[in-house]
């Protein structure tokens, strides 16, 4: 196989439109080698329709998309050399045997009967399906069906895998063993999936792209999305002491330090305070120092996370809002984002 | 076209695997025998002037209209409902090598099937008494014939199917079509307002298309050229609105 650049992926300003209906809207971004990457976005946000265009499967009313330096619409056959897709629902011929399957699919994709033969043994020993060999796909479990067509994609050793949905209807358990193969890839392959299960993204991805409405509206690991959706971090601190003062006490201790929230102090006078900080430091030590200096007895200090599912619903809600006065294309023209 | 074989074979594999193909060939043979049977029946009773494989081939149109549709209404249809040909399309194969394997296993299992009635004349040959009127000639003839129309005939059938992800609309599609093709040139040729000296021309297209005298002239031992480059041209038309027809589908979702 020819030598494969570091940037698998490049993409830029892609349109694709159904109709009256905008499907993908100037989407931009890049995958480099060996890079997990997580499409995240509600439903019909655009995510399967990127990726049916990287695929070659359907081609875009604008823009370009690149798979190893390749371009998508000029040079199919070659970009489909390098690409292993997992479409939604994986579908999958009912009435063929599990080896019989990979066999027909290696041959198709080029690879030498003598290698297929000790690959497939291989990816079915990595993906647990050797006991499934010789069953019939049809009478397959959801499972292992889902490992059938994520051990077609990785079966010819693509530079890029693509997968739409690769954990939807499995067991936590399932889930889990589909994730582990999937991080087993990162090094090696570029692997984009597509969910809106959030952990899932969470636990798999270097990083995320968030898409509405056909736009990236956030991209980044999941720690730099939570700093730039959100801006702020939160402490949850449970204390005694003088309430109406720890808010000047806090101004001492970072200037950009306020109460968020303040709880109702319980029988045996603590209550509960949520305190945000635009300060990227970590401001746990300081306050268990500053804070009892002050008098204030300290129970619990915690530093909140928002989740990926908080991000998430910031990024979309945000550009639903930024979505309504639909601006032109390719003119640069955007009001940025407003924060959430 | 390094995949095309590969899908042949993977086609075949699933034609000889469903038992579909099997209950096929039983309805179509006993049709068959049904309709050699009924022809013997008659040339016992009275002396005819043509050999009985001109008559046998002369019901071609029978099973032709009620095969060829359930041979290939599944071909292209099935793969886009069950989501196949999207997985099919994203490995290095283009559509004309699907198409065209799709497309050959059905006229090759067309072909087993017309085949298989070849046993009908065997045994015809082993126990009649008079072997006056079994000449092979028309044998030849009229499976030639069969082997050449047939192009023409799967080849509509795969057309149908590249149009529709349902496979009784595309089975009944290529119904429709079938007829028109087999009958429509001789209704069409019969109507009085083409008997005017200026639409002569047109009336002798139509009388060339009709499909019913090419099974003569073959059946005869006449090979016109011009049937051949109605079939030929017509299957390969067929296949190219095929292509495009599952091509055209990606584009508009």
């Amino acid at each position: 196989m020819a030598e494969i650049p570091d940037i698998t992926i490049e993409v830029s300003h892609l349109v694709k439109t159904y109709g009256a209906l905008t499907a993908v809207n100037d989407l931009s971004f890049t995958v480099k080698r060996g890079e997990i990457v997580g499409l995240l976005g509600p439903n019909g946000a655009g995510k399967s329709t990127t990726m049916r265009i990287l695929t070659g499967y359907l081609p875009a009313n604008s823009g370009s998309v690149r798979i190893c330096g390749h371009p998508v619409a000029s040079e199919p056959e070659a970009t489909k050399r390098h690409i292993g897709y997992m479409p939604e629902n994986n579908p999958l011929p009912d009435d063929m045997r599990v080896s019989e399957y990979l066999w027909f699919r290696g041959r198709l994709k080029e690879m030498p009967r003598a290698k297929l033969r000790a690959r497939i043994d291989e990816v079915l020993e990595l993906c647990d399906l050797k006991r499934n060999r010789h069953r019939i796909l049809g009478r397959l479990s959801k499972g292992n069906k889902q490992r059938v067509g994520i051990a077609e994609a990785i079966l010819a050793e693509p530079a890029v895998i693509i997968m739409d949905e690769p954990t939807i209807g499995l067991d936590p358990h399932q889930i889990i063993i589909v994730r582990d193969l999937i991080a087993s890839l990162r090094g090696r392959m570029s692997v984009i999936i597509s969910s809106h299960i959030l952990p899932e993204i969470e636990a798999t991805c270097d990083r995320v792209l968030i898409i509405n409405g056909g736009r990236i509206v956030a991209q980044g690991s999941p720690a730099d999305l939570r700093h730039e959706i959100f801006g702020s971090t939160s402490y949850r601190v449970e204390f005694a002491g003088e309430r109406d003062t720890l808010a000047d006490r806090l101004k001492d201790i970072e200037p950009t330090l306020r109460v968020a929230s303040l709880g109702d102090c319980g029988p045996d006078g603590f209550c509960v305070a949520t305190l945000v900080t635009e300060s990227t430091a970590d401001l746990g030590e300081k306050l268990l120092t500053a804070l009892p200096a002050h008098g204030y007895r300290i129970r619990s200090l915690g530093r909140t996370q928002p989740s990926l599912e908080d991000v998430f619903l910031a990024a979309t809600r945000r550009s639903w809002d930024a979505r309504l006065p639909d601006q032109p294309v390719n003119g640069d023209n955007r009001p940025p984002l407003p924060k959430f | 076209m390094r995949h095309y074989f590969t899908i042949l074979s993977h086609e075949i594999r699933a034609l000889l695997y469903s038992p579909s193909t099997y209950i096929a060939a039983v309805f179509f043979l006993g049709v068959m025998g049904f309709i050699f049977a009924s022809i013997l029946d008659t040339y016992s009773k009275t002396p005819q002037e043509t050999p009985p494989a001109v008559v046998f081939f002369q019901f071609f149109w029978f099973p032709v209209l009620f095969m060829v549709p359930l041979l290939t209404m599944k071909t292209i249809a099935d793969e886009r409902r069950q989501g196949t040909l999207e997985t099919l399309l994203t490995t290095p194969v283009n559509t004309a090598e699907v198409v065209l394997g799709k497309f050959t296993a059905a006229y090759l299992f067309y072909l087993l099937l017309w085949g298989s009635t070849l046993g009908f004349h065997y045994i015809l040959q082993l126990h009649a008494r008079d072997l006056r009127g079994l000449d092979p000639g028309p044998l030849v003839g009229g499976y030639l014939f069969i082997a050449i129309s047939g192009l023409l005939f799967i080849g509509i059938g795969v057309f149908a199917s590249s149009m529709t992800r349902s496979q009784p609309v595309a089975g009944i599609f290529t119904f429709v079509l079938l007829i028109l093709a087999i009958l429509g040139p001789r209704y069409l040729g019969d109507l009085s307002a083409l008997s005017g000296s200026t639409l002569g021309p047109l009336k002798g297209m139509l009388e060339a298309l009709q499909i019913s005298t090419h099974v003569d002239d073959f059946t005869h031992g006449v090979v016109d050229t011009r049937q051949l480059f109605y079939y030929l041209t017509g299957s390969t038309l067929a296949l190219i609105f095929s292509i495009l027809g599952v091509e055209a589908k990606l584009l508009n979702g």
